[in-house]
């Protein structure tokens, strides 16, 4: 038999992996190697798999993903900073039959919206949080956001987080897991091939408890920020496995409502 | 025994030569090219393509979704 | 069909009014003069009687942030605050204005600045008329005098916001609240259904389906010579509401010498003060105005061509009385009389400022 060649294998009937069709064609505003950009493409993967393109309102937060509504094909309204689990409180009491969904950055979901976040998960929503947590502000220019690491360098801590004088990093996955309204909560990442897998089963699994109405289900992903950083995209990535993971370890933190004992 | 080979397509244009692919690929076959597009960016691309086995971790790996899979197997 | 009397509060009947009218939600937070908003819907249980959805948010920030989200499914979505509460607001409503979404806002306004006192006040005129939050946008801003008016202008209020894709605010003040009048209640409007609602708003975010293109609902946009067309795109709107929208009651002007301007309770106030002043042989007409964006300029500017001059009353220190100059055009006096931090003028009060400042002034 003779040598099979490129042009052979690359024919329609042997895709395997193509972008989804909730992505829009516009080129990403993030980065190059920002984790934003996989968070999104892991959403509208989910949402092209349930069939639900039709039956998802998203709501966009402010900071570097305010523009996501431009690379998903999805009805979407852009919040104001922090407010966006009070428009998906809203939207999905008013039609509890859609998939509502808001996507927030670690300023907008732990600083600014610190009190539309937790009473949105106290009340028990049912909505699905995607949380994506970088450790810092990207898009104003690299200052320091409420989940920085101590020691830290940031355009406003340039020498490093102190503690006494800034306080402490928030974790807000852990806190959000302690309310009763929480059904699911769970911190992924979406650096390596497994860790992406990973982080779908989850995204997908926060979709689909929106048909059980038992309450918020709470993505954190801990991704990274280069330009913030002032690292290159895969050293990005190394520096956030040594230093973000073990402060903010990878895992469910609750399942089905019953907080993960390790 | 069967073989299985693959290819993958990267979108030139909208590759922004970020790397996180390369790191990914079990069979080292990507590599960033010399060239870059329209943008400046070195783009992905395989430099070793008869190596790839169409496990698609680069694609699912990539922030831009610019990496399409295809795979045979081959008798 | 017989009439329905009732009996309420000026709050009560906002409430009522919201469910009447079909309104889909109310989101809001407690606060003094206005709480009895949200005591009365959540009493009536409205999910039961027309599934309309009530929420104590739990502050007011995200209650404007609801009526947002629910606004941008194309819902008919109220909230209520009073003057501290509105202040919070601002950022949600700035927002609801530049991404073109229809709600109704009704502020029982009490004096301030700060926490002020929870007794009645007209102080928050400029918040109102003048945007209030950042950047450059109008509410259509009505002034009920009667709680009657509290309950027809729900409606009223909620057909305009549709209409112009714009915030309405009812201005009320902690009197009109407050007090109990006998109201002509309506009948109970069905709630649209989800065809209805996508017809009436074909730019709602209610889920996209494959055939239409996907709709969003923001606010931004980074291109300076787009932003600035929709800046202009606003004022347009606001062009065309003030040509048509315009609303206000003459009372006793035709033969007037001198006018009162005075909306909500100082309107009523002035209508007793207007009763003195005619028994004293001095002719006195009132200008209610209904709108107070858009102002009723123009019948303000003719009036002043055969009028020997105007008072504005108002609870503030002097508010209103800027844009009854602008419209007067210096043509005639115009003099302001108000109390303020909760105290209310008295009809003879209006009585001698109009002797002391326009007649013998």
């Amino acid at each position: 038999m003779a040598e099979i060649t490129i042009k052979d294998i690359i024919k329609e009937e042997n895709l395997v992996y193509k972008k989804s069709k909730v992505l829009t064609n516009n080129t990403m505003s993030y980065c190059p190697g920002c984790g934003h950009g996989t968070a999104h493409r892991l959403i509208a993967e989910v949402i092209e798999e349930m069939d639900i393109q039709s039956q998802t309102v998203g709501v966009c937060p402010v900071g570097c993903s305010v523009l996501m509504y431009n690379f998903l094909d999805l009805d979407m309204q852009q919040a104001a900073h922090g407010r966006a689990p009070a428009l998906a409180t809203a939207i999905k009491r008013l039609m509890p039959e859609k998939f509502v969904f808001t996507y927030q950055g670690d300023g907008d979901l732990a600083a600014i919206g610190t009190a539309e976040t937790i009473h949105a998960c106290n009340r028990g929503e049912n909505i699905t949080i995607i949380f994506v947590n970088n450790g810092i502000y990207g898009m104003t220019g690299g200052q320091m956001a409420p989940t920085t690491l101590k020691g830290m360098p940031a355009s406003t801590c340039p020498y490093g987080r102190d503690i006494e004088m800034m306080g402490n990093p928030l974790k807000m996955t852990e806190l959000v897991a302690q309310l009763a309204g929480t059904y699911y909560v769970t911190r992924q990442s979406v650096h390596s091939p497994v860790n992406v897998r990973r982080a779908k089963k989850a995204i997908r699994q926060a979709f689909e408890n929106q048909k059980l109405k038992r309450g918020v289900s709470f993505v954190e992903i801990v991704s990274n920020c280069n330009s913030g950083w002032k690292l290159p995209p895969v050293k990005a990535n190394e520096w956030m496995v040594e230093n973000m993971f073990p402060f903010y370890p990878l895992g469910d933190i609750k399942v089905e409502g019953q907080l993960v004992t390790k | 025994m069967a073989k299985i080979r693959g290819a993958i397509v990267v979108d030139i244009e909208g590759c922004k030569g970020c790397g996180v692919c390369i790191p990914a690929c079990p069979q080292s076959v990507l590599d960033l090219a010399k060239e870059v597009n329209g943008k400046g960016y070195n783009y992905s691309y395989m430099k070793n393509p008869e190596a790839c086995i169409g496990c698609a971790n680069c694609a699912i790996v990539c922030p831009d979704g610019v990496i399409s899979v295809y795979k045979v197997k081959v008798a | 069909m017989e009439k329905e009397l009732r009996l309420m509060k000026g709050n009560e009947a906002v409430a009522e009014a919201a469910i009447r009218s079909g309104a889909d939600a109310y989101f809001g937070y407690p606060i003094t003069p206005q709480s009895e908003v949200i005591e009365y819907l959540m009493a009536q249980e409205p999910h039961k009687r027309t599934g309309m959805v009530v929420l104590q948010a739990e502050s007011e920030v995200a209650a404007i942030n609801m009526i947002y989200g629910a606004a941008a499914c194309g819902k008919m979505a109220m909230t209520s605050s009073s003057s501290p509460g509105i202040s919070l607001k601002q950022e949600g409503i700035s927002y609801i204005a530049g991404a073109e979404l229809p709600c109704l806002i009704m502020n029982c306004v009490r004096g301030g600045p700060g926490l002020g006192t929870i007794q009645p006040a007209q102080s928050d005129y400029f918040q109102s008329t003048k945007g209030g939050g950042h950047g450059d946008y109008r509410l259509v801003v009505l002034a009920p005098a009667s709680v009657q008016e509290m309950y027809d202008f729900v409606e009223i209020g909620f057909d305009l916001s549709f209409k112009y894709r714009n915030p309405v605010m009812i201005l009320a003040d902690g009197i009109i609240g407050q007090m109990m009048e006998k109201v002509e209640i309506g009948p109970q409007k069905e709630r649209r259904t989800m065809e209805q609602l996508i017809k009436q708003c074909p730019w709602a975010t209610v889920g996209k389906p494959a055939t239409r293109e996907r709709n969003i609902i923001t606010s931004l946009d980074l291109v300076a010579s787009r932003q600035e067309a929709f800046n202009l795109k606003l004022v347009k709107k606001y062009e065309e509401i003030k040509e048509k929208e315009v609303r206000f009651e003459l009372i006793n002007c035709d033969d007037a010498e001198y006018i009162i301007v005075a909306y909500g309770s100082s309107a009523r106030l002035s209508m007793k003060a207007m009763d003195l002043l005619r028994a004293k042989g001095i002719k006195t007409g009132i200008v209610r105005p209904i709108t107070l964006f858009p102002f009723p300029s123009k019948v303000l500017f003719d009036l002043a061509d055969r009028v020997k001059g105007f008072l504005t009353v108002e609870m503030s220190t002097g508010q209103m009385v800027e844009d009854v100059r602008l419209a007067v055009q210096f043509k005639k006096p115009v003099e302001h009389y108000g109390r303020v931090g909760g105290v209310i003028p008295s009809p003879e009060e209006i009585v001698n400022a109009l002797e002391q400042k326009i007649i013998g002034g």
